[in-house]
């Protein structure tokens, strides 16, 4: 047993620390001060929710999904410093994290979801990472009801499919490289070819029959449409076609790994395109490392560090904005993680921020009712603008979000660096063109 | 069209060489040791790893760093020999085939901790050879060198040598062999660490041009069965050839078809040869 004086001095803690986390702001999560775990906020009630998700530590995707974890924990860690999300009847939410490692596999995700809903009684879901797996995990998510935010996941098939739980936070794939083929079309008129190769797999593939339908409109002719597998590391044969055709621009790419292979081998095979658009890779940081093949490559970025999104700008649209400012969420990243934040990780934390904007705006953490909180969102944080198409036909597909293009370019000392080029409101740099 | 294929079909050739090594060392190991080994993948991933740690941490020239690469895989191999293969050796087919794929898994799970599966690379750029419409990277030409070399080397070793002709003794008759005053377990030691020696210097020659994770080993130990098959079991010369066969089938495929199409023609080939000629092309000579 304890003395009594000991236990008043702690219930004495208690009431002090309460009445500081009621003094906190509400709203973003930024605020910083620990609220002591489950301590209740404001005299309310605490209620700690289960986020569940896997996340490829091992396997292909390895690096764009441990990235997309970080992203999605400092969110968990940020709005629990905060004191957690405050419903109107005094309960303030807060989150912990549920994950496994999926091995980047789909059968994985199947088993994993199903016990993260049946074991570990998710309350809410966070899908893996890459259209393939998050589609997996979506008709596990659907079956059983609940609510799932993708991210890092840009295939539209998986919305097509009737689902009504299921809430995309990227942009689409099949935006993804017609924004080049705009660049493409402004930066040089008389461009008239294009070869697009591909990775095989769900995501990419949509991404290279928009752009191939796309392109042909525009009156580009694609000269090569080629698939190439998961995990290959030779590219010859299809850097050989590229070489056979001479064209203008080079599109397609996959995920990181493959990607910047892809890129690196266009370069040691001396392929004179003038430009070349290639899809994940870019806009990571470590794409970086294959050094002067990466000169010239442009990508389409979910996100980057030097958009322009602000509290300000949503207020004057009439658009709600949640969440820290750009600068505050990439110095947090930065501290937490040690490292630049790509846009898999900015993907990460928007998730987080998506469901949270929900919560609040059903003022519950009912499944039902955040649902038709999920439907009505319109919201600006600094991932950029999220709204859902509540069609029969493409419920819970991302219809606000835009995309930027980024290009690797050397300053006047050598030094490589991205520069955000396309659309012309976001540039930080005129594109280099032609590359070669 | 021409000037593709040409193209290609010197990509393939390139590339088929140093494939040609990985599958000597396997051919080499079952046409002495009798031994199917599995670990064979897992040895060229974490050769690949060795060339990245001496040449990224150390900072040695990637060629410098590859005979040591190679000397690792020799002394991986002898210890793989006797701790998880001599045992077996007498067992059924079976029990040396589950431990060394026991040692696959271990050497794979234990890289897996320390590396993770992302992918890495060896930044090393010897520029390019440009010939009218062809062009080949630098790092290409010296690995098809070195990779000839070493098939040379090895052909001198098992023909000129002492200990060569030892192996190829206890490859023909282990018990004339020890009759004759051969120490068998040794030899037998020996060859193993031998085959995977031959794995380590594919994997580091490889690993010069492309990237990898520790789960690379799995796709070029492939290759290196469907070599091992065209070129005849137990035969390591004929596995080079059939390294030339496999790599010119990966150029020339794509050129005419999607490249989906390349992994169904080669196992295509190599059900075929395994019904038409169960020893290989070119026979199996011991």
């Amino acid at each position: 047993m304890r003395a009594p004086g000991h236990t008043m001095r702690v219930v004495g803690i208690a009431l002090v620390g309460a009445a500081l986390v009621a003094c906190q702001p509400t709203g973003s999560p930024s605020g910083g001060q620990a609220s002591g775990g489950s301590q209740p906020a404001g005299g309310g009630q605490s209620k700690e929710l289960v986020i569940g998700f896997t996340t490829s530590q091992t396997g292909s995707l390895n690096v764009e999904s441990t990235r997309q974890q970080d992203g999605l924990q400092l969110w968990i860690d940020d709005v629990n410093k905060a004191g957690g999300i405050k419903l109107s009847d005094g309960t303030a939410v807060t989150f912990t994290a549920k994950t496994y490692d999926d091995e980047s596999k789909s059968d994985r995700v199947q088993e994993l979801y199903t016990k993260l809903i049946n074991d570990d009684k998710a309350d809410f879901l966070v899908s893996p990472y890459s259209s393939g797996l998050a589609d997996t995990a979506a008709v596990i998510a659907e079956q059983y009801g609940k609510i799932m935010i993708t991210t890092g996941a840009a295939s539209d098939a998986t919305y097509k499919k009737g689902y009504t739980h299921v809430y995309q936070t990227y942009t689409p794939a099949s935006h993804y490289l017609t924004g080049a083929a705009d660049l493409l079309k402004k930066l040089d008129g008389s461009a008239k070819t294009i070869a697009i190769v591909h990775e095989n797999d769900k995501f990419s593939t949509d991404v290279a029959t928009a752009l191939n339908d796309f392109a042909t409109q525009q009156g580009y002719q694609v000269v090569v449409n080629e698939g190439y597998d998961t995990g290959t590391t030779d590219f010859a044969a299809f850097v050989n076609k590229v070489v056979a055709a001479s064209p203008d621009a080079v599109m397609g790419g996959g995920h990181f790994a493959d990607t910047s292979t892809f890129a690196k081998q266009l370069y040691e095979k001396g392929v004179k395109a003038k430009m070349i658009a290639l899809l994940v890779a870019p806009p990571e940081p470590k794409f970086a490392d294959i050094g002067d093949a990466a000169t010239g490559v442009t990508g389409p970025s979910q996100w980057e560090p030097t958009v322009k999104f602000s509290e300000d700008a949503a207020k004057s649209a009439g658009v709600t904005w949640l969440g820290p400012a750009v600068d505050d969420f990439i110095s947090r990243y930065k501290s937490a993680y040690n490292e630049d934040p790509s846009y898999h990780s900015a993907g990460g934390y928007a998730a987080g921020l998506i469901l949270q904007a929900a919560i609040q705006a059903a003022d519950s953490t009912d499944s039902d009712k955040v649902n038709t909180a999920m439907e009505g969102l319109d919201l600006e944080m600094f991932f950029g603008r999220t709204k859902f198409d509540t069609s029969a036909d493409a419920h819970g597909l991302q219809a606000a979000h835009e995309m930027v293009y980024v290009q690797w370019q050397k300053d006047s000392s050598g030094t490589l660096g991205k520069q955000v080029v396309w659309p012309e409101a976001a540039k930080t740099a005129d594109a280099v063109y032609p590359i070669h | 069209m021409f000037d593709q294929l040409v193209a290609s079909l010197v990509d393939g050739l390139l590339i088929g060489v140093v494939y040609g090594v990985a599958a000597m060392g396997l051919t080499l190991i079952w046409g002495v040791v009798r031994v199917i080994n599995l670990a064979h993948g897992a040895i060229i991933a974490m050769a690949m790893f060795g060339l990245y740690y001496l040449v990224g941490r150390v900072g040695l020239n990637p060629y410098v760093a590859l005979p040591f690469v190679a000397l690792g895989g020799l002394v991986a191999g002898y210890v793989i020999y006797v701790v998880a293969v001599h045992r077996v050796i007498n067992a059924p087919p079976l029990a040396s085939l589950l431990a060394t794929f026991a040692v696959n898994m271990m050497i794979i799970g234990t890289a897996t901790t320390v590396f993770t599966t992302s992918p890495y690379s060896v930044n090393f750029d010897l520029g390019r050879v440009t010939a009218g419409s062809i062009t080949v990277p630098g790092t290409r030409i010296v690995a098809t060198v070195a990779a000839i070399a070493v098939g040379i080397g090895l052909y001198l070793f098992l023909y000129r040598s002492r200990t060569g002709r030892s192996i190829r003794a206890v490859a023909n008759n282990r018990d004339a062999a020890e009759l004759m005053g051969i120490p068998s377990s040794r030899i037998l030691a020996f060859s193993f660490g031998l085959g995977t020696m031959l794995a380590a210097a594919a994997g580091a020659l490889i690993a010069t041009f492309f990237p990898f994770t520790v789960l690379s080993g799995d796709t070029y130990q492939l290759k290196s069965f469907v070599i091992v098959v065209l070129g005849g079991l137990g035969n390591p010369i004929g596995a080079l050839v059939g390294g030339l066969v496999l790599g010119s089938l990966e150029g020339l495929v794509p050129v005419f078809m999607s490249a989906s199409w390349v992994p169904v023609i080669e196992f295509g080939l190599f059900v075929v040869i395994l019904l038409a000629r169960p020893n290989g092309l070119f026979g199996a000579r011991r």
